[in-house]
């Protein structure tokens, strides 16, 4: 168990510049930090872009993938200091400045963190990056005492020569490691020697989050600032056609109404006037070309694109031959629908725009891309662009996207001095970038015994790749979109796995928590659960007896059952139902879930149970903390999540009429790990996709119903 | 003009007294550690103390509050509840992305500091008001049982 000196510990952000330096650890507010902000010495050791020893024997480990909640603050370091050889209590935090060049992520090629996958991607360079500069460290001493350097060893920051005991802390030893070539080559621990890895160590960033300091974007305060509310077309595509300038002006405390034909903003003293202010201009739209647009249409849309085949994803046999040779054959249609993040800090960000520079506050995931945004809007070059990034009040994709950093430069453009743009919560909803509604034909068929012979499945929805990351999608497929399904586990002589691209221009549409896998495995799951109940087969050991090809499923698949108590049985009402996960994340999870409808169709979730075979578990309370709240994220998703149109507008405003799961609804969770050494697993997002099928599988076991489209409760009571 | 006595200090604002304290905290007197998440008192991310009763500051008027004493996340660990609760809630690591937290904390303080050993049912009627996106409930319910155990 490692310990944390919460108080010495301090999270300090940095500029792009690398010089600005603001203590938030320190109780100070950011505005006053940012005023006070002074020149840093530079550092007398920075062998990489991740550690910087000071002479004062000060070690900064620079973050590049950002805080949401998911633990990387946490993780991140403890790669590092596993092979720099120092303590957790022994490091400062600083977010790293947008840059491509030195922080890409790897899986990526930008600086990006999303997709379950900063200890996937980072795992080996970060322990490379400690390593090295512990190497040199440790050189730095070898040569100040004139000894073989496989003599010192290095523990909590200080270099000790074995036969004399002699010692040398590392700052002392900064400068002249400085100056000596960086090793290309540099032999990482074997896992078995780990001291970090693996141990449940207490998370850096949270004691701030429990008294308040912790700064979140929206928690910018700057000399002068204006805060400033939007009102962006409620209908994608339509413009201002009129509005009350005056008696917005009227309102005290309003200082500028700025009206961008797409976006109209209030700039006031306070968040109350503008909020006033803005209702006040009582603005006119011309909806444009989608004013009509309802989520009928999307869905015949969709519909219509699903009676043509798509590209073939993965092929395993002839499928069509074996469907139509089957002894039964069984065909379904599957439906998942618009979902918002709703983060329950609503998008804003913090711009000052000068002549020849612009300054940028915000939580986001993809640094590099705010960056990129501001300099296009500005017309400035990328270096006279700064962003100050700051804790996540919640990501699931959404701060993948900069829209509302686009939105905040162009409004600064026409404020002097800094300016806060905050999004209302109904603004926040009603102009997402929400998870894709995706439609999905299934087909399988069994043989005489209820084996099945062949599998199709046809996926029809975004390519959301092809916009965010246009190399990723290939050959007209894009990889997220068919995530988990060309990777099915199951025994099946005969796959063909399709991609359709579908584009919705009604809605942007995004990740969410994944984006794929989230309707992937509900259909995937589910239409499996159909073909044990067509065999007359137990969930459980129908899918057993087709995983002999995959034992790392079959064993979590095992302990999940065990765990749960699977066949023992339940009050009238109640069922359980089972689910497994495989996908491009690496972990295999499989999740037992214990419902109860009733007979109003009022559906309760009394139980979770999940198995995870993540391979090497960093932080395993963090792992276990990531399920927890991937279960809970999907409950909401699965019972009520659904966001609607109607004439062109999101039909959804708040948490009234947007629910989500709620303490009194929460259930208990039990998470069991399996101790592995294979490579690591992501696990931030995979509870999520996971849930909505243990979910509906329970609700069949229960009630017998089959549901096809999410959410379950709408479901259950039409 | 309205004096408010924030955190056990007296602070003159110039405000409108509609206006929420919410607002106030935040923009004016620069208190930010209490959150804006729905402007409709229908996540609790604002909860704030007003004598001690947890409110939800975004639809909370300043007049409401004249003569009495708020306190916020920043002052709770001043009173032996919301120690107990800040305790408990990094011993058992409830915290994900944190934002929710202030209005969870003071949530679980006005529970704790009128009902030492509240039951299931009890934090439930307490605490479905405040959202977490992140799902961290199930910690939520055993750092209070914790921190009542501390009592």
């Amino acid at each position: 168990m490692n310990t944390v000196s919460r108080r010495d510990f301090v999270v300090v952000l940095t500029s792009a510049g690398g010089g600005l330096l603001l203590g938030c650890r320190m109780g100070e507010r950011s505005g006053t930090a940012t005023a006070a902000a002074a020149a840093a010495p530079p550092p007398a050791f920075a062998p990489n872009a991740f550690i910087r020893v000071g002479t004062d024997g000060r070690v900064t480990l620079i973050m590049n993938q950002v805080e949401m909640g998911q633990g990387t603050y946490t993780s991140m370091p403890m790669l590092l200091a596993e092979e720099l050889e120092v303590g957790l209590d022994q490091v400062q935090l600083e977010h790293a400045p947008p840059d491509d060049k030195l922080y890409a992520n790897p899986l990526f090629g930008d600086q990006e963190t999303g997709g379950s996958s900063s200890v996937r991607a980072f795992y080996e360079p970060l322990r490379r990056a400690g390593a090295t500069a512990r190497s040199m460290l440790v050189a730095a001493a070898a040569q100040t005492w004139d000894v073989d350097p496989a003599s010192c060893r290095a523990k909590r920051g200080v270099v000790t020569h074995g036969p004399t005991g002699r010692t040398l802390t590392y700052g002392a030893l900064a400068e002249k490691a400085a100056k000596l070539p960086v090793p290309d080559k540099v032999p990482l621990k074997d896992p078995k020697d780990f001291t970090l890895i693996g141990t449940p160590a207490k998370r850096l960033d949270t004691p701030d989050k429990v008294n308040g300091k912790a700064q979140f974007g929206i928690d910018v305060r700057l000399p002068g600032m204006k805060i400033a509310t939007v009102a962006a077309s409620p209908v994608l595509g339509g413009k201002v056609a009129g509005l009350d300038e005056a008696k917005a002006m009227a309102i005290p405390g309003v200082r500028q109404v700025v009206n961008l034909g797409d976006v109209v903003a209030v700039a006031a003293d306070h968040m109350w006037a503008a909020k006033q202010g803005l209702a006040a201009l009582a603005i006119r739209w011309d909806d444009g070309p989608n004013a009509s647009a309802s989520t009928a249409d999307v869905v015949q849309g969709l519909d219509a694109a699903s009676q043509q085949p798509g590209v073939v994803a993965r092929k395993e046999g002839d499928a069509a031959a074996a469907l139509a040779g089957a002894a039964q054959k069984i065909d379904a249609v599957y439906q998942v629908p618009f979902l918002a993040h709703a983060t329950l800090e609503p998008m804003n960000c913090t711009v000052h725009v000068r002549k020849d520079s612009c300054e940028v506050w915000t939580g986001s995931q993809t640094l590099s891309r705010a960056q990129a945004t501001a300099a296009r809007v500005t017309g400035l070059p990328l270096e006279k662009v700064v962003v100050h990034n700051h804790f996540l009040g919640g990501g699931f994709g959404r701060r993948l996207e900069y829209d509302w950093v686009t939105q905040a430069v162009r409004i600064g453009q026409q404020v002097e001095g800094p300016v806060k743009v905050v999004w209302t919560r109904e603004e926040d909803m009603q102009h997402e970038y929400y998870r894709p509604y995706y439609y999905d034909r299934v087909a399988a068929g069994l043989d005489a015994r209820g084996k099945p012979v062949a599998w199709t499945h046809r996926i029809v929805g975004p390519a959301i790749l092809a916009r965010y990351l246009p190399p990723a999608f290939r050959n007209g497929i894009d990889p997220d979109g068919v995530d988990a399904a060309v990777q099915l586990l199951y025994d099946i002589p005969a796959i063909q796995v399709e991609f359709v691209r579908h584009e919705e221009p009604v809605l942007n549409t995004t990740f969410w928590r994944g984006v794929g896998p989230t309707h992937n495995v509900f259909v995937i799951e589910s239409f499996i659960d159909e073909l044990a109940a067509a065999a007359k087969a137990d969930p459980v050991a129908y899918r057993r007896t087709l995983l002999s090809k995959a034992p790392r499923a079959r064993a979590v698949l095992d302990l999940a059952a065990n765990a749960a108590g699977w066949g023992r049985p339940l009050p009238a009402g109640r069922g359980r139902g089972v689910a497994l996960l495989f996908s491009g994340w690496g972990s295999y999870l499989a999740e037992v879930a214990e419902v109860e409808v009733s007979k109003a169709g009022e559906l309760r979730v009394h139980r979770i149970v999940v198995a995870v075979d993540c391979g090497t578990v960093i932080n395993p309370d963090t792992v276990k903390a990531q399920i927890e709240g991937g279960v809970n994220f999907g409950i909401s998703g699965a019972l009520w999540g659904e966001i609607t149109l109607k004439n062109g507008r999101v039909e959804q405003s708040n948490f009234n009429n947007y629910r989500v799961l709620r303490m009194n609804e929460a259930p208990p969770i039990e998470v069991h790990l399996v101790r592995s050494l294979e490579a690591p697993g992501g696990i931030g997002e995979p509870g999520t996709s996971i849930t909505g099928p243990a979910l509906a599988n329970a609700v069949f076991a229960a009630t017998g119903k089959r549901i096809r489209r999410l959410p379950l409760v709408s479901a259950l009571k039409a | 003009m309205a004096t408010l006595n924030i955190n056990g200090r007296d602070v003159t604002v110039d405000v409108p007294t509609d206006m929420p304290i919410l607002w106030v905290l935040r923009d004016v007197v620069g208190l930010t550690g209490t959150k804006f998440g729905c402007g409709m008192a229908l996540c609790g991310a604002c909860t704030v103390h007003l004598d001690g009763q947890p409110i939800r500051s975004c639809v909370t008027p300043v007049a409401a509050a004249t003569g009495k004493k708020i306190t916020t996340i920043e002052a709770i660990g001043d009173t032996p509840a919301g120690k107990k609760v800040q305790r408990a809630w990094l011993d058992l690591e409830v915290v994900q992305c944190g934002y929710c937290q202030s209005g969870q904390i003071m949530s679980a303080s006005a529970l704790l500091a009128k009902n030492a050993h509240p039951s299931d049912a009890d934090i439930d009627g307490a605490m479905s008001g405040n959202i977490c996106r992140c799902g961290t409930y199930p910690r939520i319910r055993a750092a209070i049982k914790q921190a009542a155990k501390g009592a």
